[in-house]
């Protein structure tokens, strides 16, 4: 796999392989915490299986998307803080 | 136009239980459409990106050469009539009308509160398999492993594999438990055979029974695991803690449809039926009882929806696998002791913030919900619900629609 897909995670670009979870790619550049939660807390991913709703990102504009059940793509535009 | 997503036999769920029910029942004379949430087939089990697993390839092949329709992608959010589910795929809202529906939704993992489990860096077991899988790297990485079932070995072996530095496993299961069923797997000459594979793998790992995690302790995340076998603590550290106590089956779709349960499980007779007319359900909505018990539960299943007679041969292999499923179950049950880890200010609801404490004057999920909020929020009480069934022996709440977080614009534009 030559080909490598960029993406942008909090307005950082980012690498990762094509096939990649957005969750995956967060991971590797080493986040471990992905959200706050109601009360402020900073979660990371719990099931890695889109049941818990931990790893919620904003994908392009759109909110509460499950970082596990998204794949990477070119351009992918990813943010953590909101 | 024509309706392409109607068929006689509708599986939900792509994994061992429905990729074997969607083969037979096709193979049976069947029109059949497999739907599944995820974008290829496997499930949990045979998760992959590029290449599938051996064993999911051959099935993955039969469905292919049966005939069956799949579709990917596609998420059950409601039943809005009998013999019809609402479907969201690629952004619509469709219906796909059914004579016979096989539910094979699988299983998650069931998370039990800890002092610090909400930690970043603290993941369920199957979870760190699936980040694995998802191209999550793990090199050179503290990884502690917790809780119970033989996936605990099967997740170290593979973190191992990839480069993480596993600095121990903590089963829950006594050491003599776990020797008994050591010799129920010699009748299970492939389960032993996986057996001795990640022991050798997992040469020079700590391995304690008997033994929980107390807590995960650190700062902005997990930074150790402190852990106990009743007599002493100690700590390992780690930044990544990955626990969980089995799993759960998911019963969302068929508690919507009206489908009684039984324990955990859902309530099936000798050819998968539920108690809903032309429902049928396979894989670990039968009771946990992994691959081998999915496939022979699901091709069960899938003849039966197809209207053929289910060969003996099949049935037996099922009721070995579910014999299996017996011995799993007793040598895996929870300690009493891992009822009384979370202390008041502990969350139990992660999605909506609810510490244990705040549900002390509650005695039903229903009363936590209306009281404090807890399972009301993102996941539906998927995780603090099989928690607080084990903590408080409360019955899980009744489902509702839509059984997924879904855009009011699926819900509007249905066709």
């Amino acid at each position: 796999m030559a080909e490598r897909v960029r993406l942008m995670i909090d307005g950082r670009v980012v690498e990762a392989e094509p096939g990649t979870s957005v969750l995956a790619a967060l991971w590797n550049a080493g986040q471990r915490t992905i959200r706050s939660s109601v009360t402020g807390e900073g979660r990371g991913a719990m099931c890695g299986m889109g049941t818990c709703h931990e790893c919620q990102v904003r994908v392009d504009g759109v909110p509460h998307r499950r970082s596990c059940l998204e794949t990477v793509r070119e351009g992918m535009e990813v943010r953590t803080d909101g | 136009m024509a309706e392409p997503f109607d068929a006689a036999v509708v599986v939900v769920g792509a994994g061992p239980a429905g990729l074997a029910a969607a083969a037979h029942a096709a193979e049976g004379g069947a029109s059949v459409l497999l739907l599944d949430r995820a974008p290829r087939p496997g499930g949990q089990i045979w998760r992959h990106r590029a290449t599938p697993p051996r064993a999911a390839r051959a099935w993955i092949d039969r469905v292919e050469r049966s005939g069956a329709t799949p579709l990917f992608g596609a998420t059950v959010i409601d039943v809005p009539a009998p013999g019809c589910l609402l479907v969201e795929h690629e952004g619509l809202g469709r219906r796909v009308r059914y004579e016979r529906l096989v539910i094979a939704t699988g299983a998650r993992e069931r998370f039990l509160p800890f002092p610090g489990w909400t930690q970043p860096g603290v993941v369920g077991v199957g979870a760190a398999q699936a980040l694995l899988r998802q191209g999550a790297r793990f090199a050179g990485r503290r990884v502690v492993v917790a809780g119970t079932g033989p996936l605990l070995l099967t997740v170290a072996a593979a973190l191992a594999e990839n480069g993480a530095r596993v600095v121990g496993i903590a089963e829950q299961a006594p050491l003599g438990r776990l020797v008994g069923f050591g010799r129920t797997l010699t009748r299970h000459p492939r389960k032993a055979a996986q057996g001795l594979g990640y022991g050798t793998r997992l040469l020079g790992i700590p391995y304690r029974t008997g033994s929980w995690i107390r807590s995960a302790d650190g700062r902005g995340g997990v930074e150790r695991a402190r852990l106990t076998n009743g007599r002493r603590e100690w700590t390992w550290d780690c930044e990544i803690l990955a626990c969980a106590y089995g799993l759960v089956p998911n019963l969302e779709l068929p508690r919507l449809l009206g489908c009684e349960t039984a324990g955990e499980a859902l309530a099936l007779d000798e050819v998968q039926r539920t108690s809903v007319p032309g429902v049928f359900a396979a894989g670990e909505l039968d009771g946990i009882g992994g691959d081998a018990l999915a496939l022979a539960t699901g091709g069960v299943a899938g003849t039966g929806a197809a209207g053929r007679s289910v060969p003996a041969a099949l049935l037996q292999a099922r009721d070995r696998e579910r014999a299996f499923a017996v011995a799993y179950k007793r040598t895996f049950a929870l300690r009493d002791e891992l009822r009384h880890l979370a202390g008041p200010e502990t969350v139990v609801c992660r999605c909506e913030d609810v510490p244990l404490g705040r549900l002390e004057s509650c005695r039903s999920s229903r009363e936590a919900k209306l009281l404090t909020r807890a399972g009301m929020g993102a996941c539906q009480a998927r995780v603090c619900g099989p928690a607080l069934g084990f903590l408080r022996g409360w019955a899980a709440d009744s489902v509702r629609s839509p059984l997924e977080p879904t855009p009011l614009s699926v819900l509007e534009d249905q066709r």
